[in-house]
């Protein structure tokens, strides 16, 4: 992909608000752990996606710089799921956003698999939705 | 291959419905000046000209933005829409089995890439491999690229599902003229014997000129050498039949002298050097360089190319966010030298960085039979004895050196002038259109060109005439596709056809899917 910084940030807020919402809807009950608290801390970690992903981009966009195809090759945007779930988990285990504790089993498949999803979505079927995002660099408006 | 345009374009005995001198003369033409002429007239509210990919591309947008196929004609030369790229890739070395230079996304028959061409090589070959590469790629493997007979089968199911056949007339075009009252008249002329008529003209809303190259330029030098000497065996262009070359050295130990170091340069190695590993060929390589690259190139960690041995590297001719990320929004918004100049830093000569091919050419200066050569060509001629070219050389500190080689591959490029195109010269005379900074057809961001508006009428062009405008890859799949893209949202801006947003795109998208016609 050779997103621009508004592209990357526009794709990663519409991804979360239409896949990864509903996954999270669906994939909490099936998680360890009571349903409720669940369902606080996946909510939160999506958020938190979603926040800390303004500067996270920044981070990937300034990376991206040294690179002469100005790409963001599709193996990274899978394996920064790691800094980020990394960082989620502790800012929510430091007590951000108040959600208690972390069921540590319940989070790690709750943000694999909605990282895997985003990821998948971005390299395939967003470009079936909409024709020109990956030409506009991942802008949606 | 292409029919050799000449013929068609050759004068049959005195045929009715020909062009009139002041049809010739004047820049806008009515009705009746064209009926006055006897020249038939056909109404179709689209015509794309050239019938290649760049009009392939367009004709399948326009599909799936709603036209039918009586709304559309294609006016070519060819038959099926990648002969002519057939033609150029199966003569500079690309067979059907070879990898091209494009990437798993710039899908010929789907606008969506998706499913992506590395994705149906893993399909059709039950493969994990191509998965592997495009997951890993650039970083532990280098880009997946499609095999060339792999886009043809995609090509042809494409043009089957949108009626191509049902679109696509052949005949050679000669001009395009605005029209009294809005749009143009495209004036073509059809092959002798095929009708009434000497031409026939397509009177159309909206016009696309998608013609390819303007035309082969060699480098002068050579040219001189073949006009002068009439030797069109020994001094080739990589871009037209050379086959001889390679079964000739096949035959007797030969002397080969390669001009260029782009990716053709590269194609005429690898196939130099696998005749010699496979047909044990005992060829040498001479590599002539005018410019030798021997470091990364650009200034500053961000805007440095890779480059050393000779050539400049990078993946695609341009870096891959020219079409689709922050370089193309920084070429968007420059105009004029400060366009041009990024063009250049963007672009220029380079090539793949293949790892087969850096192993070959280390391994043939090791073993002797590839050896690189720097330098200006100040005369080639045949030697004393006619058995070979002889290149006298200087170079950059003076010295002169004479190169004798059996045989001269030009695979510099196939740069000509716009104006060595016929339609196109006469559209810059008689059509209102006007050149960019690189002398190309000036084009707007939405690749209308500029100055040709006729009322409501929109003329349109891409592929490598607009080289020098707001996008870099013009001359590409994807940027086919990308202009494609760009000209049928102007005209659904225009009510001309309908605006492909989610929706329409998915609907379209699920009816490729099953192969139904859009
Ligand atoms: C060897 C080679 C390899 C390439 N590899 C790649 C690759 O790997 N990936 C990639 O993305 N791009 C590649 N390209 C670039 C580009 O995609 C192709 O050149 C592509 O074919 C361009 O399409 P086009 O429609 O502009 O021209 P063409 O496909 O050449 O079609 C234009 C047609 O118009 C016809 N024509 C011209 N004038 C007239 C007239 N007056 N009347 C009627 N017909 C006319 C021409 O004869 C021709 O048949 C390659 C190009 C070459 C030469």
């Amino acid at each position: 992909m050779t997103p621009t910084y508004l592209g990357r940030v526009q794709t990663r807020l519409f991804l979360l608000l239409v896949v990864a919402v509903p996954w999270t809807a669906l994939i909490v009950p099936l998680l360890p752990g009571p349903t409720g608290p669940t369902y606080r801390v996946a909510y939160a970690a999506v958020f938190c996606v979603g926040l800390f992903g303004i500067a996270w981009e920044a981070l990937y966009h300034g990376l991206q710089q040294f690179r002469w195809d100005k790409d963001w090759p599709i193996l990274l945007g899978l394996l920064v799921g790691i800094n980020e779930g990394i960082a989620v988990y502790l800012a929510l285990d430091a007590g951000f956003l108040a959600v208690g504790p972390i069921n540590t089993t319940a989070f790690v498949i709750h943000f694999a698999t909605v990282w895997t999803l985003l990821w998948l979505t971005a390299n395939g079927p967003m470009r079936v939705v909409f024709i020109r995002w990956r030409f506009r660099g991942g802008r949606l408006v | 291959m292409p029919p050799p345009l000449d013929a068609i374009d050759a004068p049959p005995a005195a045929a009715p419905g020909d062009l009139t001198e002041p049809l010739i003369a004047a820049d806008t033409w009515a009705d009746s000046d064209v009926e006055a002429a006897g020249i038939p007239v056909r109404d179709v509210p689209f015509v794309t000209v050239g019938g290649g990919l760049g009009s392939f591309a367009m004709a399948d947008l326009l599909r799936l933005a709603g036209l039918g196929v009586e709304q559309i004609a294609v006016l070519s030369d060819i038959r099926r829409p990648d002969e002519t790229y057939r033609y150029l890739a199966e003569n500079s070395q690309i067979p059907e089995s070879e990898r091209l230079r494009s990437d798993a996304g710039s899908v010929m028959d789907n606008i969506w890439a998706f499913p992506s061409y590395a994705m149906r090589e893993a399909a059709g070959e039950r493969s994990l491999a191509p998965v592997w590469q495009v997951l890993t790629e650039p970083l532990l493997a280098e880009f997946f690229t499609p095999r060339s007979g792999q886009v043809y089968r995609s090509v042809e199911r494409e043009a089957l599902r949108i009626g191509w056949e049902d679109m696509r007339v052949i005949g050679h075009v000669r001009m395009v003229r605005r029209r009294l009252g809005g749009g143009y008249f495209t004036v073509m002329t059809p092959p002798a014997g095929t009708a009434a008529t000497r031409r026939v003209a397509y009177r159309s809303s909206h016009v696309h000129l998608a013609v390819g190259y303007p035309g082969l330029r060699f480098l002068a030098d050579l040219q001189e050498y073949r006009s002068t000497y009439g030797d069109y065996q020994r001094v080739v262009n990589a871009y037209e039949p050379h086959e001889h070359v390679y079964q000739e050295a096949q035959r007797r130990p030969c002397t080969v002298l390669v001009r260029g170091s782009g990716i053709v340069a590269s194609r005429v190695f690898q196939r130099l050097i696998d005749d010699r590993d496979q047909s044990g060929a005992q060829t040498t390589i001479i590599h002539l360089f005018r410019n030798y690259v021997d470091g990364p190139q650009g200034e500053g960690a961000t805007f440095r190319r890779p480059g050393g041995h000779g050539f400049a590297y990078q993946a695609f001719n341009y870096p891959k966010a020219a079409w689709g990320g922050q370089l193309r929004n920084r070429l968007a918004g420059l105009e004029g030298q400060e366009r041009a100049d990024l063009l250049d830093q963007m672009g220029g000569t380079n090539t793949a960085p293949r790892r087969q091919w850096r192993q070959q050419l280390l391994r043939g200066e090791r073993e002797g039979f590839y050896e690189q050569r720097v330098g200006t060509v100040t005369s080639v001629a045949p030697s004393p004895d006619g058995s070979a070219v002889v290149t006298s050389v200087t170079s950059e500190d003076g010295q002169t050196m004479e190169l004798s080689a059996q045989f001269i591959i030009d695979s510099t490029g196939l740069e000509a002038r716009l104006t060595d195109h016929r339609l196109m010269a006469d559209l810059l005379e008689h059509g209102g259109a006007g050149t960019n900074p690189k002398g190309r057809l000036d084009v707007d961001p939405t690749f209308e060109v500029r100055g040709t508006r006729s009322e409501s009428g929109r003329m349109y062009a891409s592929g490598s005439i607009t080289l020098g405008g707001y996008y870099a890859g013009v001359d590409s799949f994807l940027g086919l596709q990308y202009a494609a893209l760009q000209i049928a949202d102007d005209l659904a801006h225009l009510g001309f056809c309908r605006h492909i947003g989610p929706g329409r795109s998915i609907a379209q998208w699920w009816r490729w899917a099953r192969n139904r016609a859009p």
